[in-house]
C-alpha cells in the first residue's frame, strides 16, 4: 500500500503560526531571567552577612544619570524599530545610534564606578562577601550590556552600509527585546543593590 | 499520488571518500543527521559510563577489596554520575527530540538548524572536556586527574583548599558549556514546536511526543539555567577568590545545595518526561487503541513541570532545614505523585481491552510502566521527611533513582530504540535478538537494583568504597554486581541487535508498525527534506484518517 502524504479536502484557512524569532528570544529571555534570579537571591541571601571589609553602606552610591540613559536607551530603541517599520531608514539609523551612546555611556558609569571602588574604597570581588556578589551581579548584568552593544554596533555597520530596510524590522524588533529585557533587569538590580542592599 | 513514484536520487547508493562522508557529517545542519550524532555521541558515553559502574560494583562485591583505591572509587562515582546525566541521558533525550520532532509535527527541519549544530557540538565538546581532565587536570600540582567531588559537588569540598589542580575546574566547565548546548536545544525545540507545526496541526492536535517534549524544554530553560549561575559562582570563587561557598568568609556551603538541587530535581523531570513521551506513543500503537485521555496527559505532563520546580529540597532533608521547610517540600514532593499516578492509570486505560501486540518496544513499555510505578513508590517513602532522616545518603536512596534512571527513563529510551530504528534506519531490529536483550536487562536490573534497597535499609551508605564484613551486606552486594554481568551482556546484545540490524536486517518500509503519526509516512531512512509536499492534518492520529476514509478520527474529536 502506499500511502501519499495525508491530504485533506478542507484546508486550514488562514493557518498562521508565531513568529520563531520572537518566541526563540522570549524562551533565551526566559533562560537569562532564571540566571539572574540565582544571582539576585545570592545577593539577597548574604546581605548582613559580610564579617569584614567595606560594607554596601559605606561605599556605594547610586548611579542614577546613568541609569536613566540605560532606562531611555529602552525608548530609542523602540523609537528605531518603529522608524524601521515605517521605512525610514536615515530615521532609525539616528535612533540606533543613540541607543549605542546611552548603552556606552552606562557602561562608562559602570567602569568608572568599578574604577572608584576598586582604587579608593579598595573593594575587589576576594575582598569579602560583598564584593563577590556586588561585582558578580552587577557584572553579570553589565556583561550582558557588552552583548548587547556588539548586537547593536553589527546592525550600526550594516546600516551603514546601507544593507538594513524595512523588511528587516521583525528581525532587529527581536533584537530590541533583549535589550528591553537588560534594561527590565537593570531596574532589579538597581533596586536590590542601591535600595535594598543600602 | 505517492511520492514513492518519483526516483529522487539516492545519494547513499554512490560511495563517497570517506573524507567527504565525514566532512558532511561533521557540518551537517539537518536534524536528522544532528539527532543520530546525538544519540550515537550517547551510546559512546553510556558504555563508558557504564565501564565506571562496573569497575565500582567489582570493587564491593566483597568486604575489604582492593580492586581499585579508594581515589580511584571517587573518581569512578562522579565520573560515572555526571557522564550518565549529562553525556547520556540528555543527548539520548535531544537526540530523539532532534530527530523525531519535525517528522512528527510536519515540518522539513528544526526552526534553526545551525543553532542545532551549534549546539550539539558544545554539548560534545563539553563530554570531551570532561574526560580530557583524565589528561589535563594534574596541573603543576601534580594533584589527582578526573574530578573526584561527587556529580553534585558539595561545598566546601570545591574549594581550592580541598580540590586542588584542574579536576573541580574541568566538572565545570564541562557542565557549563553542555548547559549552554542545552538551553540553545531546548529553545529550538520550543520553536519548532510552535512555530513549525504543518497546517491544521492546532496544539490540541500535535501528537504527545511533542507535547511532552514541550514541557521537557520549558524546563530545561528553567531549571540548567540556575546550574549554569552556579557553575559561574563557582569559578568565581575558584579563580578570582570569590566567597559565595567560602564559609570561613560568610559565605554558604548549604545555598550551593539548594542551587545545585534547583537545577537537580526538575533534571530529573527533563529525563524522565521525554520517556513518557516514547511511552506514550508506543503503547497506543501496540494496543491497536487511540491514546485514552489525551488532554488529562497533556494536563498532567504541564502540572508535573510546575511542581517538579518546587519539589528541589527533598534532596537536604538531613541537612537541616526548619521544620516548616520540611513540611512544605514533604508535602509538594507528595504532590507531584498525583499527576504521575494519572499517567500511570491512562496508560494503563490505553491497554484496557486492546489488542497488545508484545513486539520489542512494547515489551519495554511494559517493563517501563511497572519498574516506574515501583520507583515512584520509593519515591513517596523518601519524601516523608522523618524516614529519609534514616535512609538518606544510603543505598536505598541510590537504588530508589537508578529504578527512575535505568528502570524507568533507559528502558524507555530502549523501546523508542526498538520503536524507531525502523526508521532512522530503514532496516527491521531483529525480534528475537531484542527479546534476548529486553529478558537479559530485565534480569540483570531486578537483580542489581530490586536488592540494593536492602544494604540501604540496613545503613550501608552511598560512596563508601569498601565496607565491614559481618554486618550482613556481603550476599546483597554480592547478588547486586551479579546482575552487572546480565546487564552487561543485555547491552551487549543491544549493541549488536544495532549493527546487525543495520547491515543485515529486513527492509523496513515506510511504516512497519502500521502506526497514525506522521513520521510513518514518509519513506525510511526519510529523505533530506521529510515531506516533498507539507502534510494537512485534521486529528492527532493523520495516518488512521488516511488509511480509514469511511471511519476517520476528525469526526469523533
Amino acid at each position: 500500500m502506499s500511502i501519499a502524504v495525508p491530504e485533506m479536502n478542507v484546508p486550514e484557512p488562514n493557518w498562521v503560526l508565531p513568529p520563531r524569532g520572537r518566541v526563540a528570544m522570549f524562551c533565551l529571555i526566559a533562560a537569562e531571567a532564571a540566571i539572574f534570579t540565582i544571582f539576585v537571591v545570592a545577593y539577597l541571601f548574604y546581605l548582613g552577612k559580610n564579617p569584614m571589609g567595606p560594607q554596601p553602606r559605606d561605599v556605594l552610591e547610586a548611579p542614577i544619570f546613568y541609569s536613566i540613559c540605560l532606562l531611555s536607551s529602552s525608548l530609542t530603541i523602540h523609537m528605531a524599530v518603529l522608524a524601521l517599520r515605517k521605512g525610514r531608514i536615515g530615521n532609525f539609523g539616528a535612533w540606533w545610534g543613540l541607543t549605542i551612546g546611552l548603552g556606552a555611556a552606562f557602561l562608562y558609569g559602570t567602569a568608572s564606578e568599578w574604577h572608584r571602588l576598586i582604587y579608593r574604597e579598595g573593594l575587589t570581588i576576594s575582598t569579602n562577601l560583598f564584593g563577590t556578589t556586588y561585582y558578580s551581579l552587577v557584572g553579570l548584568h553589565g556583561s550582558h550590556v557588552i552583548v548587547g552593544l556588539i548586537g547593536l554596533s553589527t546592525v550600526m555597520a550594516f546600516t551603514l552600509l546601507g544593507k538594513v530596510s524595512q523588511e528587516h524590522a521583525e528581525r532587529v524588533d527581536v533584537l530590541s527585546l533583549y535589550w528591553h529585557f537588560v534594561d527590565v533587569v537593570w531596574v532589579v538590580v538597581f533596586t536590590v543593590v542601591y535600595i535594598i542592599g543600602r | 499520488m505517492s511520492t514513492d513514484s518519483i526516483a529522487w536520487p539516492r545519494s547513499e547508493a554512490v560511495s563517497r571518500p570517506f573524507v567527504d562522508q565525514l566532512h558532511e557529517w561533521i557540518t551537517t545542519v539537518d536534524h536528522k543527521r544532528l539527532g543520530i550524532l546525538y544519540i550515537v555521541y550517547a551510546l559512546i558515553f553510556l558504555i563508558i559510563g557504564g565501564v565506571e559502574a562496573t569497575v565500582m560494583r567489582i570493587q564491593l562485591i566483597r568486604p575489604h577489596s582492593d580492586f581499585v583505591s579508594p581515589q580511584v572509587f571517587n573518581r569512578m562515582f562522579t565520573m560515572h554520575g555526571t557522564t550518565m546525566i549529562f553525556f547520556v541521558a540528555m543527548p539520548l533525550v535531544f537526540g530523539f527530540a532532534n530527530y523525531l520532532l519535525p517528522l512528527m509535527i510536519g515540518a522539513r527541519d528544526m526552526a534553526f538548524p545551525r543553532l542545532n549544530a551549534f549546539s550539539f557540538w558544545l554539548t560534545a565538546f563539553g563530554g570531551l572536556l570532561l574526560y580530557f581532565s583524565l589528561v589535563g587536570a594534574n596541573g603543576l600540582y601534580g594533584a589527582g586527574n578526573a574530578p573526584d567531588v561527587g556529580w553534585f559537588a558539595y561545598a566546601p569540598l570545591t574549594s581550592l583548599a580541598f580540590s586542588p589542580g584542574h579536576s573541580t575546574d574541568f566538572w565545570t566547565l564541562s557542565l557549563l558549556v553542555s548547559g549552554f548546548g542545552s538551553i540553545g536545544t531546548a529553545i529550538n525545540i520550543i520553536a519548532t514546536i510552535l512555530c513549525m507545526r504543518c497546517p491544521g496541526m492546532t496544539l490540541g492536535k500535535m501528537p504527545l511526543l511533542a507535547w511532552l517534549n514541550l514541557v521537557m524544554s520549558g524546563l530545561v530553560l528553567l531549571a540548567v539555567s540556575p546550574l549554569t549561575a552556579a557553575q559561574i559562582m563557582l569559578m568565581i570563587d575558584r579563580y578570582l577568590g570569590g566567597h559565595f561557598f567560602d564559609t570561613q568568609a560568610g559565605g554558604s556551603a548549604v545555598i550551593w545545595m539548594h542551587f545545585f538541587w534547583i537545577f537537580g530535581h526538575p533534571e530529573v523531570y527533563v529525563l524522565v518526561i521525554p520517556a513518557f513521551a516514547f511511552i506514550s506513543e508506543i503503547v497506543p500503537v501496540f494496543s491497536r487503541k487511540a491514546m485514552f485521555g489525551y488532554p488529562i496527559m497533556v494536563a498532567a505532563t504541564v502540572a508535573i513541570g510546575f511542581l517538579s520546580m518546587s519539589v528541589w529540597a527533598h534532596h537536604m532533608f538531613t541537612v537541616g532545614m526548619n521544620s516548616n521547610a520540611n513540611t512544605f517540600f514533604v508535602l509538594s514532593t507528595m504532590a507531584i505523585s498525583v499527576p504521575t499516578g494519572i499517567k500511570i492509570f491512562n496508560w494503563l486505560a490505553t491497554m484496557w481491552g486492546g489488542k497488545i501486540v508484545f513486539k520489542t518496544p512494547m515489551m519495554f513499555a511494559i517493563g517501563f510502566l511497572f519498574q516506574f510505578l515501583i520507583a515512584g513508590l520509593t519515591g513517596i517513602m523518601l519524601s516523608s521527611a522523618p524516614f529519609d532522616w534514616h535512609l538518606g545518603n544510603s543505598y536505598f536512596v541510590v537504588a530508589h533513582f537508578h529504578y527512575v534512571i535505568v528502570g524507568g527513563i533507559l528502558f524507555g529510551v530502549f523501546g523508542a530504540f526498538y520503536y524507531w530504528f525502523p526508521k532512522m534506519s530503514g532496516k527491521m531490529c531483529n525480534e528475537t535478538l531484542g527479546k534476548w536483550h529486553f529478558w537479559l536487562f530485565l534480569i540483570g536490573f531486578h537483580l542489581t537494583f530490586d536488592f540494593m534497597h536492602v544494604p540501604g535499609l540496613l545503613g550501608m551508605p552511598r560512596r563508601i568504597y569498601s565496607y565491614e564484613p559481618g554486618r550482613g551486606c556481603e550476599i546483597w552486594n554480592l547478588i547486586v554486581t551479579i546482575g552487572v554481568v546480565f546487564q552487561t551482556l543485555g547491552v551487549l546484545v543491544f549493541v549488536f541487535n544495532l549493527l546487525w540490524s543495520y547491515f543485515r536486517g529486513e527492509t523496513a518500509g515506510r511504516d512497519p508498525w502500521d502506526a497514525w503519526t506522521l513520521e510513518w509516512s514518509t519513506s525510511s531512512p526519510p529523505p533530506a527534506y521529510n515531506f516533498s509536499t507539507i502534510p494537512t492534518v485534521r486529528s492527532r492520529r493523520p495516518l488512521w484518517d488516511l488509511k480509514h476514509p469511511d471511519d476517520p478520527d476528525w469526526k469523533y474529536e
